[in-house]
């Protein structure tokens, strides 16, 4: 059976001017606010693609296998030699040794706001969470100072004073994104698990975090990126080494955005007779720049993880 | 296995708020039990209170008692988990769990519990509750599919394998066909018909066809007015609600005379 609806004829035309009546003023705003959306979208690309073309441009030249895998022990002046293993290392050592202490402290916290939270203590946790955001990373670093200073003396430069630092501004990041991942997980699946006659921490650790893994993973990964850049809070507690070392218990240690301001300020070295192969008077800059694009590269690559990892564990349909 | 269960003077509270007023039901076993009445009359918060999954919400409690053969379920003894074992429930909006496969929706209530089970045990328990649920035929080729893939009748189905496969005595349902179309309906209600034969059934229905075509008895809930507590006007078997009930509001409701 076919319904073909006859033209009429007469309405057709009728129809045809009612539908189309366009608002003048309306397609107007409409053409003006994708014009000034695309300028903002633009304007934001700017800056962005400027310093990734920089740093780039500045920095591809130094990268080298020796480079990446070796330290600046005795390299002096405008020696070309070394490289940037002992930063990269003690990032990663410090980084890692945040994210150990963080994430616990992070996800426990946005579960209890989540799942039991109420009344002042909640509230209070909510506020010191939000004050802890907007604590400067100089604040954080002299507090794990004079935390450590207290216990082992004013001298004291070690790694761990480092993650201490990077974790202070890192909970809040953390409690923040997973509590708004946790608020995702639909009450339904709560009282589903609940019904099942499940209690409730089961509920939490086999449905609740289960189902919102893949955004607490990429909230985890954001904190992770967004303290691995972080200079000065590193500066003041685990001070600078040209040695590579990996115990964050023992002795200071470098990192790679603190390397690259302490060679940025060095300047260039004295070379009597010009640039040899064996005094290079921009050396300092352009190890800078070559640490500084490791450093953006492992941002980057982080970012990348958490997307695969979404993608992974994301709730599956069909 | 079906259990009898008795109100007695139930009243039902959303912290100062009293819901529900002066419930007394009883619910015999192995029938279907049909819960009509207006929305917001307290039907489906009644029924939460049958298995406590009602206090979950914040600052809701409950005065009075519920007795499941004689044992109040709010008694000082009685673990609020332990009764949710007993007495099972299917929600209004079909709601299996996105992250797990068909089978390990109907192995949730085993091994959300970490409760250890050998593989052809729960090959076993798998098959007997999806044929239990009427499911078996459709999905048995892709039991480790997701179960959210599933149309809407069938995840409604899914869950009900996954209510029956924890055994309950009891077996509660928040408008079950609500968001399904008619041919899953009839599915879900030759289904309601036959798992009468081993479990007490209580069911919230806003439709007064589908109360009269599964249900043996009948409660009328009404509400006086906005802000008012709900309270169950009368409580009869299903043919006599809908023929010739005792209160005059009743016969107004289900004959389409209200308002």
């Amino acid at each position: 059976m076919s319904v073909t609806t006859q033209n009429p004829g007469r309405g057709s035309s009728e129809t045809a001017r009612l539908l189309s009546t366009v608002d003048p003023g309306r397609r107007r705003t409409d053409r003006v606010m994708q014009v000034l959306i695309y300028i903002a979208f633009g304007l934001a690309m700017i800056p962005l693609g400027w310093l990734i073309f920089t740093v780039v441009a500045q920095g591809a030249d130094r990268i080298s296998l020796d480079f990446l895998f070796q330290s600046m022990r005795n390299i002096f002046g405008g020696d070309p030699r070394g490289g940037i293993y002992h930063a990269i290392l003690g990032t990663v050592v410090i980084t890692a040794l945040a994210t150990v202490i963080s994430v616990p402290i992070g996800i426990l916290t946005a579960i209890y706001l989540v799942e039991y939270g109420k009344g002042w203590l909640a509230r209070s946790v909510t506020f010191f969470v939000d004050v802890m955001t907007g604590i400067p990373s100089i604040v954080a670093g002299l507090f794990a100072f004079s935390l450590f200073a207290l216990i082992f003396g004013p001298a004291v430069r070690i790694g761990v004073m480092g993650a201490v630092a990077l974790s202070v501004l890192m909970i809040p990041v953390v409690v923040r994104s997973c509590e708004e991942m946790l608020k995702l997980v639909p009450n339904e699946l709560r009282e589903a698990s609940y019904a099942l006659g499940v209690p409730k921490w089961l509920t939490i650790v086999k449905v609740v975090l289960r189902t919102s893994v893949a955004g607490l993973t990429t909230g985890v990964l954001l904190a992770i990126a967004r303290v691995i850049g972080e200079t000065a809070p590193l500066l003041v507690t685990v001070g600078v080494t040209d040695s590579i070392n990996a115990n964050a218990f023992d002795g200071r240690m470098m990192t790679l955005p603190v390397f690259a301001y302490r060679q940025y300020s060095q300047g260039n070295a004295p070379c009597p007779g010009g640039d040899t192969a064996t005094c290079v008077s921009d050396i300092a800059s352009q190890n800078a720049w070559g640490a500084a694009l490791v450093l953006i590269a492992m941002v980057l690559a982080l970012n990348l993880i958490g997307r695969l990892i979404t993608r992974w564990f994301a709730p599956k349909l069909g | 296995m079906a259990q009898r269960i008795d109100t007695k003077d139930l009243n039902i509270y959303y912290g100062d708020f009293r819901a529900v007023e002066d419930v007394n039901m009883t619910i015999e076993p192995k029938s279907v039990t049909a819960l009509i009445g207006p929305s917001g009359c307290g039907k489906s918060t009644f029924l939460r209170t049958l298995n406590r999954m009602h206090e979950v919400v914040p600052g809701a409690r409950v005065e009075g008692t519920v007795e499941m053969e004689g044992v109040d379920l709010y008694g000082p003894d009685v673990d609020p988990v332990a009764v949710r074992k007993n007495v099972g429930m299917v929600f209004q909006r079909p709601n299996p769990f996105p992250t797990m496969s068909i089978r390990d929706n109907v192995l949730a209530g085993v091994k959300l519990n970490n409760k250890r089970i050998s593989k052809s045990d729960a090959d076993d328990l798998v098959e007997s509750s999806l044929h239990g649920a009427n499911l078996w035929n459709e999905v048995k080729d892709r039991l480790d599919r997701p179960g959210s893939g599933l149309s809407g009748g069938q995840q409604q189905r899914l869950c009900i394998a996954r209510a029956i496969a924890i055994k309950p005595q009891v077996l509660l349902m928040d408008e079950p066909c609500s968001a399904l179309d008619p041919i899953s309906t009839i599915a879900i209600e030759d289904l309601i018909g036959e798992l009468k034969q081993e479990y007490t059934i209580v069911i919230v229905t806003h439709n007064m066809q589908q109360a009269a075509r599964v249900s043996d008895r009948t409660g009328f809930f009404n509400i006086a007015g906005t802000g008012k507590p709900g309270r169950l006007i009368e409580m009869d078997d299903t043919a006599t609600i809908f023929s010739s009930p005792a209160e005059k509001a009743t016969e107004d409701y289900v004959s389409g005379r209200f308002g």
